[in-house]
């Protein structure tokens, strides 16, 4: 490989051939490439052929709906970090976003780029899949929607096809005393990885009893961990003490963690029981403040 | 000497004079050098921690296309073994060739095996996987304690204990000790004794700027190199000896530096890009990347460390007995030396012993770093300080003033010491309102005292004064801490004139008079020490011209304000410098003045610090929430860059402390070779560092000053511990204090 081609596409419509070029040719998606250039430099990754998306309207804005809202693949973190509207409906999704790396990077780190990288670590994700995300793929046949848990399928694989990519996201605009939240624990305070992740969407009635929940779990697997018997476990309770000790422990016992330098199998899974708890918390207690 | 002088420039903060090129991205670093027709130079290194090398066959390499040069060991002079000065400490020259490229043997992961020049550095890369090395591969060792074992497996079949068997090879490389008094007499005069052992990891230093040279060997045999360096007469002596040159062949030109920290006392690349371009003819430039950097340049030893301290009920030292094995990496030379001599030196113990051992490991060799050897060592010894006071029920500042080290104290290491200021920074400690504040749950605070020796060495430097009566002012010594600015307040101070009229450059070794490295916090005594006898110099040659102009005698005429005053019954006008120098021509030619010398009596540094940390009891994580240095500079030539020396070395103390470590794996491979997972603190993890600047006046130094770069990286290990300790509730003997072993040690409790 002595060149990369490099093509940026001003619409859906100009990216079609390109995407069917990329059946043949090596080829990756470009957003704010803070991963995928960094993994070329260091030879992980040879593409002959790099489509940037941020070109495309679709992929760069974000529209919040009565019923929905609507996220483009490649709205830097920093946008979304800098929008009340999006911290008011989706302070979860938002919060994954913008403790990735330097604010340098968060000018160009995307929620599309960050889950298509597939780290089992990736902290966009589980916060994403806890709020009820939908992925709106687009290939050269048009698009096709798939809830953003089945986008990773292994650490650095997706489901998606080589002529396709992420065009925008879609949450449920969530209702009143629905709110979500993510914590990851690092050694330092920024500029790090997860070595666990935790993401919560709790739905309270005006009685402060759960009735909807999901809990994700990040870095405990090679994909983010969905924790329905933790989420069971807190519908129809007051999210007492009592419950969020026992969510902690269930969420303790969740996923298949590594030992590597980032922590240890065991550490993992005390933090996962730790955060399990703690997010729950901060997500219950915006939940109740939306009522 | 008072500290209460009036100076007009010395003890002011200007800005330095290369802050502006700096900030705005002009200055030039070690990466910054090209030159027409440079070709670029790449290593391979060893896949193995430890494996013997069969075969090297770099043919495909050599005709690999754009390559002009290929190069392994062999071509390399074969050196015997022979110590020589290093900077602050010694090298065996042998064992510095092999570093830089791997003769027989690999010895580390990372190891540099065989080195290609080529015409691109993708050209280069490619040609390395052409290179055939057979390796049959060894066992790894690479903890301290498995590598002092019977069985070990050696790394060098040649190397035999001092004063132990000389039939069966070893990796202790050397040992040391250290007795004082009588320490069963002592340990049965205590009433209490602690003993712990500590242990620390493998520790980098951080620099932000990887190794990078440009060389360039003319046809007549004499070698251009440009590199980023802490001295570039040490890289000259190296890169020569390595190549069997003479000195005067090899000119070596500093660039800008990007953080050193000592690391930068030594050759990677420089000897390799010089024959690389020898045998291409044409220049070579080499820059690692920081995996290069993290995998095979020398981060400092890990170590285990076991102190055993006795004291009587009325907190008086009685005993004390240490033993300190620090990882020299894959050849000897750690820094078990300082280690021993520090471990103890600040304070008065009656019986003492001190036992080290320099143990041979499958890491890089180690390279110095801030203060060599003595963070571990007051690690260990300020911990049982800690721990002892808690036990005697003593405040720890009270229980270190009790023992501490004064004038005309006898040092563990044996001088004695002259006016040190060890008592009033513990004083100016206790006195600060940080000791006294008050602390909230799941918060604690630690003291760690430190002591650097300093160094002095040779230093040279010179001034020439231009027509306009402004003043160019060149040494050797490179600047990695603002020694330029210290230099010229220096200058302005002694001549007069202003700061601004003065121009301080770090020269090349053709250019600039002789100067030992930037390292032992030497560069502001010792060469602020030539620069004012240079200064002194001129202003005596300049009085000479005023006495010539006006007729007097020169011991009629005055020196002040920068200028030249004529005595009163001469009913001459003052001359100011301008003035002279505009009239130099006439007055006996150009204005210039230099001074050479080996400065005596670098004082000692003490410094204590003060930490406050927030545990988090369920997840081990500490965050550092309020930190204090204190500490004796003897006299701040710029305040502003001496707590800026404070401050830097005390984030690399908290790092040190909490998250910095090594990962290996069980074959010697490195596994966190980026700063993502080599966590060295990130700004928000600190807090504001509040800086005491203690002046105790040096007495051996015109201006009272002592180094002050290294002493500060001291404390901080002990202190972030103690306070973790208070904290949580543990007692933390090993480092790094992750969150994974914190949340262990509370688990435990």
């Amino acid at each position: 490989m002595e060149s990369v081609q490099y093509h940026a596409p001003q619409s859906l419509e100009e990216a079609v051939p390109l995407l069917k070029q990329a059946r043949q040719t090596p080829s990756r998606i470009l957003a704010g490439g803070t991963d995928l250039l960094i993994q070329m430099r260091a030879g992980v990754k040879s593409p002959e052929m790099l489509i940037d998306i941020k070109k495309i309207p679709e992929t760069t804005g974000f529209e919040i709906g009565a019923d929905e809202i609507r996220l483009g693949a490649a709205v830097p973190s920093a946008v979304m970090d800098e929008s009340p509207e999006l911290h008011q409906q989706l302070p979860g999704v938002v919060e994954g976003m913008e403790l990735i790396g330097s604010t340098q990077v968060q000018g160009r780190a995307t929620p599309g780029g960050n889950l298509c990288n597939a780290s089992p670590a990736g902290d966009g994700a589980p916060a994403m899949i806890a709020s009820s995300g939908q992925c709106v793929v687009f290939g050269p046949n048009g698009v096709r929607t798939i809830p953003v848990e089945e986008v990773c399928t292994a650490p650095g694989r997706t489901s998606l096809a080589d002529d396709e990519f992420i065009q925008e996201f879609r949450f449920p605009t969530p209702k009143a005393g629905q709110a979500d939240a993510y914590l990851r624990f690092i050694p330092r305070n920024e500029m790090d990885i997860a070595v666990v992740g935790v993401a919560a969407n709790i739905t309270v009635d005006a009685g402060g009893i759960c009735t909807a929940a999901k809990v994700t779990l990040g870095a405990v697997g090679p994909t983010v961990v969905i924790a329905t018997e933790v989420a069971e476990l807190l519908v129809g309770t007051k999210l007492d003490d009592a419950t969020l000790e026992k969510a902690a422990e269930i969420a303790s016992g969740l996923g298949s963690p590594i030992s590597d330098k980032r922590g240890t199998a065991e550490f993992r899974h005390r933090i996962a029981g730790v955060l399990t708890r703690r997010v729950i918390k901060i997500a219950a207690t915006r939940a109740g403040e939306r009522l | 000497m008072s500290t209460n002088k009036d100076y007009k420039w010395v003890g002011t903060s200007p800005i330095r004079p290369d802050g502006a090129d700096k900030v705005t991205g002009k200055a030039a670093f070690g990466a910054d050098k090209n030159l027409p027709g440079m070709l670029h130079g790449k290593i391979l290194r060893s896949p193995y921690g430890h494996a013997k090398i069969k075969s090297i066959d770099t043919s495909a390499a050599e005709s690999a296309p754009g390559v002009l040069a290929v190069m392994t060991s062999k071509d390399l002079p074969d050196l015997a073994s022979e110590m020589g000065e290093a900077g602050e400490s010694a090298v065996d020259f042998r064992d510095l060739s092999q570093n830089i490229l791997a003769a027989g043997k690999v010895l580390y992961h990372g190891h540099a095996v065989a080195a290609v020049a080529a015409t691109s550095p993708k050209l280069a890369k490619q040609a390395l996987k052409l290179i055939k090395v057979e390796y049959e591969e060894l066992p790894v060792v690479l903890e301290i304690e498995d590598a002092m074992a019977d069985d070990a497996p050696i790394l060098h079949e040649n190397q035999f204990t001092p004063g132990g068997s000389q039939d069966k090879p070893s990796n202790i490389a050397g040992k040391m000790k250290l007795p004082r008094g009588d320490i069963e007499k002592g340990f049965a005069e205590a009433d209490v004794i602690v003993e712990r052992e500590f242990t620390t990891p493998t520790v980098h230093q951080g620099y932000i700027e990887p190794h990078a040279v440009t060389a360039s060997m003319s046809a007549s045999g004499h070698a251009d190199v440009w590199c980023c360096t802490q001295g570039a007469f040490v890289v000259r002596a190296m890169t020569a000896k390595v190549l069997n040159m003479d000195v005067g062949k090899v000119k070596v030109t500093p660039s800008e530096i990007g953080g050193g920290f000592g690391a930068k006392t030594t050759v990677y690349l420089e000897p390799i890009a010089v024959k690389l371009s020898e045998m291409s003819g044409r220049p070579v430039k080499m820059v690692m990347d920081r995996e290069e950097v993290l995998r095979a340049t020398g981060p400092t030893s890990a170590s285990v460390i076991k102190i055993k301290l006795g004291a009587t009920n009325d907190g008086k030292l009685v005993a004390a007995e240490g033993t300190l094995k620090y990882g020299a990496g894959a050849y000897k030379g750690s820094p078990m030396g300082p280690g021993c001599m520090c471990v103890f030196a600040s304070y008065e113990i009656p019986n003492f012993v001190v036992r080290g051992f320099d143990v041979v490991l499958n890491k890089p060799k180690v390279a110095a770093y801030r203060a060599p050897g003595a963070p571990m060592a007051a690690f260990a010894m300020e911990s049982v300080m800690n721990e002892m006071a808690g036990k005697l029920d003593l405040d720890p500042i009270d229980f270190r003033l009790e023992n501490a080290v004064k004038e005309g104290s006898v040092a563990a290491y044996g001088p004695k010491f002259p006016a040190i200021g060890f008592v009033e920074t513990l004083k100016a400690a206790k006195e600060h309102p940080h000791y006294s504040a008050p602390l909230g749950k799941n918060q604690g605070r630690g003291v760690g005292t430190g002591f650097w020796f300093n160094i002095g060495m040779q230093s040279s430097a010179t001034l020439n004064v231009n027509e306009s009566g402004s003043v160019t002012l060149i040494t050797g010594s490179a600047d990695i801490g603002g020694s330029r600015a210290s230099m010229a307040l220096f200058a302005a101070e002694e001549l007069g004139i202003d700061y601004d009229l003065i121009t301080p450059l770090v020269s090349n070794t053709e250019e600039a008079g002789y100067c030992d490295v930037t390292g032992g916090s030497r560069t502001t005594f010792a060469t602020g020490m030539a620069v004012v006898k240079a200064s002194k110099n001129l202003v005596a040659n300049m009085k000479k011209r005023a006495a010539k102009t006006w007729g007097v005698e020169v011991d009629e005429v005055l020196w002040q304000d920068g200028q030249a005053v004529p005595p009163f019954s001469s009913g001459k006008n003052p001359m100011s410098m301008a003035e002279i120098a505009a009239s130099a021509a006439k007055t006996g030619g150009p204005l210039t003045a230099s001074a050479s010398l080996t400065a005596q009596g670098a004082g000692a540094g003490f410094g204590v610090h003060i930490c406050d940390v927030e545990v988090d009891p369920e997840t081990g994580k500490t965050d550092v929430i309020r930190y204090t240095a204190i500490q004796d500079a003897g006299k701040a030539i710029h305040p502003a860059y001496v707590e800026g020396q404070y401050q830097g070395g005390a984030a690399q103390g908290i790092g040190w402390a909490l998250n910095e470590e090594y990962v290996y794996n069980d074959k010697g491979v490195l596994q966190n070779f980026g700063f993502l997972d080599y966590r060295m603190p990130v700004a928000n993890d600190l807090p504001m560092i509040d800086t005491v600047i203690v002046e105790v006046p040096n007495p051996a130094h015109p201006y009272g000053v002592r180094g002050v770069g290294e002493t500060p990286i001291v404390p901080p290990l002990a202190a972030v511990a103690e306070a973790v300790n208070n904290a949580a509730g543990v007692r933390i003997t090993d480092l790094p204090i992750s969150p994974p072993r914190l949340l262990a040690e509370i688990d435990a409790k």
